[in-house]
């Protein structure tokens, strides 16, 4: 519980100005603090939420929010294939259960975590359940104070391009995972800049990570 | 919209979410996955960090075009500095608040 909860500290940090901030977007765009708890609980993903959020304000039909939030999540395939590696022969039921808490930050840190060593399990989802329910709480909060918080106060809308950034900096194992950041920023932003939508995540993720291994089988023959 | 109004589409929201959060888990736990696989998937967190990140620092959002000059980027070279060199999570997010809310200030 220790252990996870030292990993799991900054991320609830992370959270915290973000939640706020989708409590207030939401209370202005008239959703009730029942409401975004039921969202918060049911959903679990702050990206999907904040275009829910922006999309009932803009008054579109629920499937087309559901759609979009399909296509916003999918890139948490990636993650969960990539959790599986520390996960092998772990019963369906705690993975089950385990899988709800999946999210960008919880899974950066959890990898992290694991490739050091010395992490099991419930360390993991402790840093996935805490992180969850800084999250509730946040969002919630949001809808109650919101009002009262001005707008980009302490630097709060930093808060998650700093985890990322810090975050990034824990994969950097080797020049391997150097040169496949690298060719991933790169191509995430052309593809972005070409490409309407957010589907440069999961195409710029693929990709680098292709050349990436690609590039590690060659460089092993050559040896 | 009524409660059963947003229970219908939180409840969509959550299972199309969840859905692929879990079944790749479910599936690839329990298999023996192939070297090269383990291998690649080992390079998806860098990949996907990296591309969630750099197109906010280097891209104008509402115009969706190349910018170099954004505070973003600007305060990300010492927080990325910092991250380096202490490899504490909490104190780089910290830090990036601080910087970020300094420059707004300051810029």
């Amino acid at each position: 519980m220790k252990h996870g909860a030292a990993a799991a500290w900054p991320i609830c940090l992370g959270y915290f100005p973000i939640g706020l901030a989708l409590g207030v977007l939401a209370q202005q765009a008239g959703l009730s603090w029942w409401a975004v708890a039921l969202m918060s609980v049911l959903v679990f993903a702050g990206s999907a939420q904040f275009i829910c959020v922006a999309m009932l304000a803009a008054g579109a039909s629920p499937s087309a929010i559901i759609f979009t939030t399909f296509i916003v999540n999918l890139r948490h395939t990636l993650m969960s294939s990539a959790l599986a590696v520390y996960l092998v022969g772990v019963p369906r039921k705690f993975l089950a259960f385990f899988a709800y808490g999946i999210t960008d930050e919880s899974f950066a840190v959890n990898m992290a975590r694991f490739r050091d060593g010395n992490w099991d399990r419930w360390h993991a989802l402790v840093v996935n359940q805490l992180s969850n329910s800084a999250w509730i709480i946040a969002t919630i909060a949001g809808t109650l104070v919101g009002q009262f918080v001005p707008q980009g106060a302490f630097g709060i809308d930093y808060a998650l391009t700093g985890m990322f950034i810090c975050l990034l900096v824990f994969q950097l194992q080797g020049r391997i995972y150097l040169i496949t950041g690298l060719l991933a920023g790169f191509i995430a932003v052309i593809w972005y800049l070409l490409i309407p939508g957010d589907s440069y995540i999961v195409g710029a993720s693929v990709v680098s990570a292709t050349l990436g291994y690609l590039l590690k089988c060659r460089y092993r023959r050559s040896q | 919209m009524n409660f059963s109004d947003y229970l219908f589409l939180f409840a969509g929201m959550g299972a199309v979410t969840y859905f692929p959060r879990a079944l790749p888990l479910l599936y690839l736990a329990h298999k023996k996955l192939p070297q090269g696989l383990i291998d690649w998937l080992g390079l998806i967190p860098v990949a996907v960090l990296s591309a969630l990140l750099a197109p906010s620092l280097f891209t104008d959002a509402t115009e969706r075009s190349l910018s170099f000059g954004k505070t973003e980027l600007l305060v990300a070279i010492p927080t990325l500095i910092f991250a380096l060199k202490t490899r504490s999570l909490g104190g780089t997010v910290l830090l990036g608040m601080l910087l970020y809310w300094l420059a707004g200030i300051f810029i």
